[in-house]
């Protein structure tokens, strides 16, 4: 193997495992010691700076670097990433001074459509340059998809309702809420410098051929839309059994809304099996506390009506089969089909995206999937002026996924609007700082604890079920928040080696808890891996060689189940090893 | 600050034969210096414990003064250990041997304790053949004590600010092959794939085994004058050939390098297998000591298996004492009967 590259960012990016498995590669071990010092606010900042939305996300997202976190392969469970988000948004202090000002006036002029996450953080980062930003949104407050469709007892509004703000509040910022926008085509004439689509994926999946869809309309809903219309408060009830179709995240959020609405009898049923299911499986878990079963493997054959009215629904019980490319197929068991009573139905089998408004005459091509032609880099579409963004992109994501295709958008449109190439994308800023106090001292905390993962406490279930905007995750204490911190292993904290320092005493190899550090002759990769102290088989990660050693060894280390302990550090006497804390930054269209 | 170790190992760490994980034979965090070759040979004989399997309450770890003698501390945390007086560990372990002929001894010294203070003690527990592991860990120098020259450094070595050093040193391997030992080796604390099956072998065999590890003091005596340090020891280190210990019940399981040119049976039917081996022949005491001489002439460190016996007889069968724990001799094993003093005292007529 050839020596590694330690100057090209993205190989120490991958070693930060949540950092690089977060689409807006948020410095998570960075805000995550902060909240460890008490220093809130300053964690939130390093968040809102990243991901726009700390309050929302630590309460909400998906959490891809949770499944990514290294303590995830030395224990059970990952550090709680995602709740310690929440910690710092939680007890941070008054943050506007930290917030970025109105830029004095550059003249040019952006129209955003839609208020969710995408056009918000398009919004944030061109504010500060002098834009002049017209948001528009159908309803009466911004949010979008984060306030219609997550409920109020997972995200309390005055969480959303702070977090828009501080977007919406700046000077460059103006916004024509109850605004739809109709037609793309009179924006464009409307004579804006360049035009932000972030008008998500408003479409949820219906099953419109189901026998007795049009009989039963009545007591069928569309999951989403029915979200939305709880959370504008134009419905407040529901029948008292409800089936609630799919296994996604919104089918979950549906469940649990109808059980606070009246809903006594609510079921999910599923076509796949329980595993397969799409939900997070915290959400699953949260609804089956609820005391909301899950049925899996059913899939829907009919919506039974009796006396012009909805009383069930038929299912015909499948198991599923997989094939040698894990290819799933679900094979009806043959067994006499499921009757299942209700008085309602909410269909939340997924969502697309859909633009009658934006006509086929104005240069922007469509795909056969009906979803616009666009740069994958820059976001841009066939129309150069016309920019998209979040769900509205490439179909349903998640919030965090919005956010970060927002700083990419956000750069493409003021690269756009002074002329300049859209390709040539801005490096990201990346910092390599010792940690070396003294023989036996860095400025991390490098002691590994052994804690394992602390539970978020919940509110009472009665009282919960008895009010949709009571939260049900009352968050982690402060104390619990530094010792869940306490679990993070700072992976962003470096080994650095040097090899001309190295006197190959093996120090380090010996005091290695895991053995991740090897001397050995070089060789091909698939083959040295073999060779090492423990066979480094998690081909995911990569291994840091060393240039040839005096002895002709390299120096080998498999980045893999690295705890950053920095014992290796600590023993070597020549300080071939150091511990250098890396910060990667995904640079923004204005610096925060 | 931090001299603890995480609590967490490899996940794909493996167990041994007895069900013992790599970490049941670690001990405390190490306090010596960074970069000290001790360190190297205690990680060593935890790799060999764990790789031979032997049971920790099994094992009794002996030591006098010194840097080295502290390091029973740092491995098989979970075994019996005795810390003892300056050069007195051959006595300790002898008494502790006779007591109980069935557990392994591994006593841990240094050049100090050893060649210096311990010299006459080290002289007679070669002689009787006790059962046990005798490790020097040989610096060169008084590390402890800020490295003054000690009685193995060579001639003409010098540690860091002193001059070099104008007397005979004592070669404990060539001593201990004089003296009758019956295992004799030397390594590096540098050279695990060298050590760990010198250890092993060393554990196993059935008398005395004594194995000379250079293993270089980082603070005081790795300088590029001295002879025992790092760099000096790798350009002049010449193995007598390559080793496997190959213990009596994985010989079927485990792949071992064919090739092997010599093969040693051990006592239990362990086996020594032996590669390239021109210079030597390891059964043969003479041919290690003049092997040892003429490297020495050339300024090399001969290093590798130097000379077993395999049909060695400890001091248990020699002395026809009991091998047996004596904590479990019970009234009749200790008072036959007075037809048994009837025989002694017949045979005494």
């Amino acid at each position: 193997m050839k020596p590694t590259n330690i100057t090209n960012p993205e190989y120490f990016h991958k070693v930060v495992d949540c950092q690089y498995a977060c689409p807006a590669h948020t410095p998570v071990p960075e805000y995550i010691r902060l909240i460890a010092a008490q220093r809130y606010t300053e964690a939130y900042m390093v968040n809102w700076e990243s991901n726009i939305f700390p309050g929302v996300l630590g309460r909400t997202c998906d959490r891809p670097c949770e499944p990514a976190c290294r303590r995830g392969r030395v224990e059970e469970e990952p550090v709680a990433i995602c709740r310690l988000k929440r910690v710092a948004a939680d007890n941070k202090d008054d943050i506007t001074e930290f917030l970025p000002v109105a830029g004095a006036s550059n003249g040019k002029k952006i129209a955003l459509v839609g208020a969710g996450p995408a056009s918000l953080g398009v919004a944030r980062d061109l504010a500060p340059l002098g834009y002049e930003l017209h948001v528009y949104d159908e309803n009466a407050k911004g949010g979008g998809f984060m306030r219609s469709q997550i409920p109020s007892f997972r995200l309390p509004e005055e969480v959303l309702d702070e977090e828009v703000a501080y977007i919406t509040d700046n000077k460059n910022v103006t916004t024509f809420y109850t605004s739809r926008v109709d037609s793309l085509k009179a924006l464009l004439e409307k004579d804006y410098d360049a035009i932000f689509v972030g008008s998500g994926a408003p479409r949820g999946r219906d099953l419109p051929d189901l026998p007795g869809r049009k009989e039963g309309a009545e007591n069928i809903h569309i999951g989403i839309d029915w979200l939305g219309s709880v959370a504008f408060e134009h419905t407040s009830s529901i029948g008292k059994k409800v089936i609630v179709l799919g296994g996604g995240n919104t089918a979950m959020d549906c469940c649990r809304t109808a059980r606070r609405i009246g809903g006594a009898d609510v079921k999910v049923i599923v076509r796949s099996p329980f595993a397969d299911m799409k939900a997070s499986p915290w959400e699953k878990d949260d609804a089956v506390a609820e005391d909301i079963p899950i049925i899996d493997n059913h899939v829907p054959l009919e919506f039974v009506m009796e006396d012009g009215k909805l009383v069930g629904m038929r299912f015909d019980r499948v198991r599923a089969e997989y094939d040698a490319k894990n290819r799933r197929k679900l094979i009806s068991t043959g067994e006499e089909p499921a009757f299942y009573p209700c008085d309602e139905v909410l269909v939340a089998i997924g969502q697309e995206n859909a633009f009658p408004w934006i006509e086929r005459d104005i240069d922007i091509e469509f795909d056969k999937w009906e979803l616009p032609k666009l740069d994958e880099v820059t976001f841009q579409s066939t129309n150069p002026q016309v920019f998209f963004g979040g769900d509205a992109a490439f179909g349903p994501e998640n919030i965090i996924t919005a956010v970060a295709q927002a700083h990419q958008a956000a750069i493409s449109i003021d690269l756009f609007c002074h002329g300049k190439k859209l390709t040539r994308r801005p490096e990201p800023g990346v910092t390599l700082v010792t940690q070396k106090m003294g023989i036996h001292e860095w400025s991390y905390d490098s002691s590994v604890v052994s804690d394992i993962r602390f539970q978020v406490p919940h509110a009472d279930k009665a009282a919960a079920l008895g009010d949709r905007k009571l939260e049900v995750e009352l968050g982690f204490s402060a104390e619990t928040g530094f010792e869940e911190a306490q679990r993070c292993l700072n992976c962003d904290v470096q080994t650095v080696f040097v090899e001309s320092l190295c006197i190959e005493c093996d120090a380090c190899v010996d005091i290695c808890p895991t053995e991740c550090i090897s001397f050995v002759e070089n060789g091909k990769e698939a083959e040295l891996r073999e060779r090492l102290r423990m066979p480094a088989r998690n081909t995911d990660q990569d291994i840091y060689v060393s240039d040839k050693l005096p002895t002709g060894r390299i120096m080998a280390k498999d980045e893999d189940v690295c705890l950053h302990c920095g014992l290796c550090a600590e023993r070597c006497p020549t300080s071939a090893w150091d511990m250098q804390q890396f910060l990667y930054q995904v640079t923004k269209a204005s610096q925060i | 600050m931090s001299y603890i170790r995480p609590e967490f190992r490899h996940p794909d760490s493996q167990t041994n034969i007895n069900g013992f994980t790599r970490k049941d034979y670690e001990g405390a965090l190490s306090t010596l210096c960074a970069g000290c070759g001790h360190d190297s040979v205690s990680s060593g004989i935890i790799d060999a414990c764990f790789e031979l399997g032997v049971w920790p309450h099994r094992v009794a770890k002996i030591s006098g003064i010194g840097c080295s003698s502290k390091t029973p501390t740092y491995f098989l945390g979970k075994s019996h250990g005795f810390n003892s007086v300056h050069g007195r560990m051959p006595s300790v372990t002898t008494g502790a041997n006779m007591a109980n002929g069935e557990m392994a001894y591994i006593g841990i010294s240094g050049d100090g304790d050893s060649a210096s203070i311990g010299l006459g003690q080290f002289g007679h527990v070669v002689r009787r053949n006790l059962n046990m592991v005798y490790i020097v860990e040989n610096n060169g120098c008084y590390g402890l004590t800020k490295g003054q020259d000690s009685a193995t450094t060579d001639i003409g070595s010098s540690s860091k600010k002193g001059d070099p050093n104008p007397f005979q040193p004592i070669d404990l391997c060539s001593m201990a092959l004089q003296l009758g030992a019956t295992f004799v080796a030397r390594s590096f604390s540098g050279d695990k794939e060298q050590l760990i099956p010198l250890i092993k072998a060393g554990i196993v065999h059935n008398g005395f085994a004594f194995i000379d590890v250079i293993s270089p003091c980082v603070t005081f005596n790795n300088t590029p004058e001295s002879s025992k340090g790092y760099e000096f020891v790798r350009d002049h280190m010449e193995a007598t050939g390559k080793m496997d210990f190959v213990p009596a019940r994985s010989e079927i399981t485990t792949n071992y390098e064919s090739g092997f040119t010599k093969e040693i049976t051990l006592h239990y039917g362990s086996v020594i297998h032996l590669y390239k081996d021109d210079k030597l022949d390891c059964t043969d005491r003479n041919s290690a000591l003049r092997a040892i001489q003429e490297h020495d002439e050339k300024g090399q460190v001969l290093t590798g298996l130097l000379y077993v016996d395999p049909d060695s007889r400890d001091f248990h069968k020699v002395q026809q004492t009991v091998k047996h724990p004596l904590r479990d001799l019970d009234e009749q094993d200790l008072c036959p009967g007075a037809r048994s003093l009837g025989a002694i005292n017949a045979s005494l007529r």
